[in-house]
């Protein structure tokens, strides 16, 4: 069972608040990421939910069971580190193993759990090896390991992909939404990359500056998004907001259409403008278009259209909004309707 | 980060530490302090109290400070130039690619550990001895007169052979920041045209500056201090009587305790104003 | 990536390096040399290099007149028994600097290093009456505290460093792990501090064993140690060179191989983590 309750938890560094009261409530085996810009306060949310951190108000239930004040090895969390934090001077085996030795595991159980773990992480070839003569990607997976065999009531990640390479970290993605697929057990995990987060996330919870802008599956997020911020950073790439005449005739202060969202003709359309650069990635194509007329916030809007189609920079084009796919915003950066 | 829990452990572990250094700088302290206010000459079975200043005032008018305080600065600021100059030229060489690198490092780096006395006998006997030292020799064969070198180059003869002690040390931590240069960097500089002068001058020069920094303040922390090289080799005579060793003279073998206790002070006070400079530079360097 | 040198080119530096390297090692080699000689050939004009008769003579006639042993003995004891005793306190110490850090913690490392820049000599002669007074004077004990808080700083400096390396994430893992304190310092913080430990261990024994101002005053007879034993050949009677070198030479050799052992370690030891 892993039911995290987050009720007015607040966090403050001597006179800096990085975190006001903020309630949150996370249930039995979801997958929530937590996604914010760097300096969020992500971060410091799961270290105060692992007890590594003393909340400085509030209270945190684990399972209906106040744990506000109970040690970190008693909370029954396993975390996986950014940095994988390995014992160094352990082998692959005695790293997994430290968590149950803690627990006075019986040997049998550990050595049954050991190998569970590798043969799902595809680590049994390097069980005697020190971590210092692993690949990051092998690390990670130890790190992953140490985390199961202790049957944890949630696993909490910070950022464990960020030390490894694009082609790995995709990897590495997938092998965890499947170990979350197996387990079923409840994960919270800490990103900046909103590609993460949309991939894995039951429930993505965007943080800014301590604060939760909102919280909801990734297709929520991607749909309604509650305010600017959430609007702007959900989705890639970013969405194109508007202001002045064009978002004053959708009755709203700004409106933001999602690059996939733009309807491309080089003939006519709402807004005229010239192709800046255009990167072919072969799927699609992106196109950063300067508006002749369009009145935005960003010097250029971005375009995602076919990959097939053969616009060069320097060609004219036009760009109508689909149907249906105006986000509008109110003056304090609130959604309309 | 730690909890409230490991903050109160933490205090108490460092409790010891602190208290003993506490204890260990304040108690004689004061109690030279309060001496230098005596006239305190327990041969002769004066214990006078108070004198006010005047050990103060005996001891810097007195011909022998002034000449201490400059004996100290001359023989500090040699060795620290050799050492440094020494040590940035030959961290370079050893820096280059050569043979045998291993065994050169070691016979470089011996010297520190050398017990003092011995290197000061050692260089006093066995070279500088204008007699059967090997430099008399050396002297004699090329037809000149042997240098009695402790009488007639004495602070040069000390400043030569606390100099080869710590040239090893100033070679060994400039060589470890030599090596920790990135060679792209210099690879960089040598493609926008730079000179190998420059290259040292503009590129390695500045990135030993911290370790030179670090060089200079352990260095004068030391150095401040020598004393067995002086006494066994001169005993402070023909000019070699640094502002320790003057204080030492006074509190130990004339056992005029106010008079050095105030030297003593002063010897303080000097070195806390090295310190405080020096300190500053360091603690900037912990911050980065 | 180093590029490949000329051959000329490291011929050159080679040789340099090396004629450097003798010269400087030079004094040490000396000695040992004169060490074997006998007095006549040690002050033999011109000077003999390798050609002499081998003698130990010089080695048993030190240990007869001056007990090297005796002396020997002390400064083992004093050079261990201070840096044991400083790791005991200084071990908390750091440790909880390093990993529990205060908005104090700089300004007390920075202090505890300023309490080693006072000179010696302002507290000479409270110590020398102190050591009366408890009459601890010319003992073993009096050398290892006093020693032992002369170079305190250093190897709390040291420790320090070396502890500030471990990563926080490891102890914190080791928490989430579900270690007690005690496991934590017992199966992380010990294996994962422990060649630290034994290169502070290293120096300042080294230190300690080179010590020549207090060692020098505070002892007499009893506790003396080599420092003084060495001090004691300073005036010269007669025909000395060879049996000087073959006691400095019994005085270095100790050290100056656990030295070449621990130069690796050396350049952050002392300069307090400054330089890596």
């Amino acid at each position: 069972m892993g039911r995290i309750t987050l009720d007015k938890v607040a966090k403050s560094f001597g006179e800096v608040n990085v975190i006001p009261p903020l309630d949150l409530t996370i249930e039995d085996g979801e997958f929530v990421v937590f996604v914010g810009p760097s300096g969020c306060g992500k971060s410091t949310l799961l270290r105060l939910i692992a007890g590594l951190e003393d909340v400085s108000g509030g209270q945190i239930r684990i399972d209906k069971v106040d744990a506000t004040h109970t040690p970190p090895a008693k909370r029954g969390l396993a975390m996986v580190f950014q940095s994988y934090a390995l014992y160094p001077h352990m082998s692959v085996r005695k790293n997994i193993a430290f968590p149950m030795k803690m627990a006075n595991v019986p040997q049998a159980e550990q050595d049954k759990r050991i190998d569970y773990a590798a043969k799902v992480l595809n680590l049994s070839d390097y069980l005697d090896r020190r971590p210092g003569q692993l690949s990051g990607g092998q690390r990670q997976r130890v790190a992953i390991g140490r985390a199961i065999v202790r049957e944890p009531a949630a696993f909490l990640f910070d950022e464990p992909l960020s030390n490894l390479d694009a082609a790995l970290r995709v990897n590495m993605r997938l092998e965890i939404s499947e170990l979350h697929n197996n387990l079923k057990t409840t994960m919270i995990y800490v990103t900046h990359d909103q590609v993460e987060a949309m991939t894995m996330a039951d429930k993505i919870v965007v943080l800014q500056a301590g604060v939760i802008e909102q919280v909801g599956s990734p297709l929520e997020l991607y749909q309604t998004p509650r305010n600017l911020f959430v609007a702007g950073f959900i989705g890639s790439p970013k969405m194109n907001f508007f202001k002045g005449a064009d978002a004053a005739g959708h009755d709203a202060a700004t409106i933001g259409v999602r690059p996939e969202h733009l309807t491309v003709s080089t003939t006519e359309g709402l807004w005229k403008g010239t192709v800046g650069v255009a990167e072919h990635l072969g799927s699609d194509t992106f196109l950063y278009v300067h508006p002749e007329t369009a009145d935005t916030v960003e010097d250029t809007i971005t375009v995602r259209v076919d990959g097939e189609m053969a616009l060069r920079h320097g060609d004219t084009v036009w760009l109508t909004p689909q149907d249906g796919k105006t986000h509008r915003f109110d003056g304090a950066g609130l959604r309309i309707g | 980060m730690a909890t409230q829990h490991s903050r109160a452990a933490a205090r108490l572990m460092n409790a010891p530490a602190v208290f003993v250094l506490l204890v260990w700088m304040l108690i004689p302290l004061c109690m030279t302090i309060y001496f230098s206010f005596m006239d305190y000459r327990p041969l002769r079975g004066v214990a006078d109290c108070c004198v006010g200043f005047e050990n103060y005032e005996r001891f810097v008018t007195s011909s022998s400070f002034l000449s201490s305080v400059g004996t100290t600065l001359l023989m500090v600021g040699g060795i620290l130039a050799i050492t440094v100059i020494g040590g940035v030229l030959l961290a370079l060489l050893l820096d280059q690619p050569i043979w045998g690198q291993g065994i050169v490092r070691i016979l470089v780096i011996a010297p520190f550990f050398v017990m003092p006395t011995v290197s000061a006998l050692v260089w006093k006997n066995m070279f500088m001895n204008p007699v059967n030292g090997l430099f008399a020799y050396l002297w004699k064969f090329f037809g000149a007169t042997p240098i009695d070198w402790l009488s007639e180059l004495p602070l040069f003869s000390i400043i030569w052979i606390v100099s080869w002690q710590w040239l090893p040390f100033a070679t060994l931590i400039l060589l470890t920041a030599v090596q920790s240069l990135s060679s792209e960097q210099l690879e960089a500089a040598e493609m926008d045209g730079a000179s190998a002068l420059s290259r040292f001058y503009y590129i390695i020069l500045p990135h030993l500056g911290r370790a030179i920094t670090v060089v200079i303040l352990i260095q004068t922390i030391f150095l401040l201090s020598i004393f067995a090289e002086i006494f066994v080799t001169t005993n402070g005579a023909f000019g070699t009587r640094t502002l320790t060793y003057l204080v030492y003279q006074r509190v130990l073998e004339s056992q005029n305790i106010g008079l050095g206790s105030a030297g003593g002070i002063l010897a303080v006070i000097l070195a806390n104003i090295v310190a405080i400079f020096l300190m500053r530079i360091v603690g900037k360097n912990l911050d980065n | 990536m180093a590029r490949a040198v000329t051959t000329q080119r490291k011929i050159v530096a080679t040789a340099a390096a090396w004629i450097i390297g003798l010269a400087i090692f030079f004094p040490i080699l000396w000695t040992v040399l004169t060490s074997f000689k006998t007095e006549a050939q040690a002050i033999a004009d011109p000077p003999v290099w390798f050609g002499f008769d081998w003698t130990l003579e010089n080695y048993s006639v030190v240990q007869e007149r001056s007990n090297y042993f005796r002396f020997l003995m002390n400064s083992v004891i004093i050079a261990v028994g201070s840096t044991v005793l400083g790791l005991l306190i200084a071990i908390p110490s750091a440790w909880s600097m390093a990993f529990v850090p205060g908005k104090r913690t700089k300004d007390v490392l920075m202090w505890m290093l300023s309490t080693k820049m006072l000179p010696a000599v302002g507290v000479l002669f409270p110590i020398v009456l102190i050591a009366r007074f408890l009459d601890l004077y010319d003992t073993h004990i009096l050398l290892i505290v006093v020693l032992m808080l002369m170079n305190l700083p250093i190897i709390i400096w040291m420790l320090y460093t070396y502890f500030k390396e471990i990563p926080v994430d490891i102890l914190e893992a080791a928490r989430m792990d579900g270690a007690s304190l005690r496991s934590e310092i017992i199966y992380v913080l010990t294996p994962m501090a422990l060649p630290g430990i034994a290169s502070t261990m290293l120096l300042n024994i080294i230190l300690a064993w080179n010590e020549a101002f207090w060692t020098l005053n505070l002892t007499t007879t009893k506790a003396a140690p080599l420092t003084a034993f060495i001090a004691s050949y300073s005036s010269p009677e007669g025909l000395f060179y060879a049996k000087l070198s073959a006691a400095s030479t019994m005085a270095i050799a100790p050290i100056l191989i656990m030295g070449w052992f621990s130069q690796k370690q050396l350049v952050r030891g002392l300069t307090f983590g400054a330089v890596k």
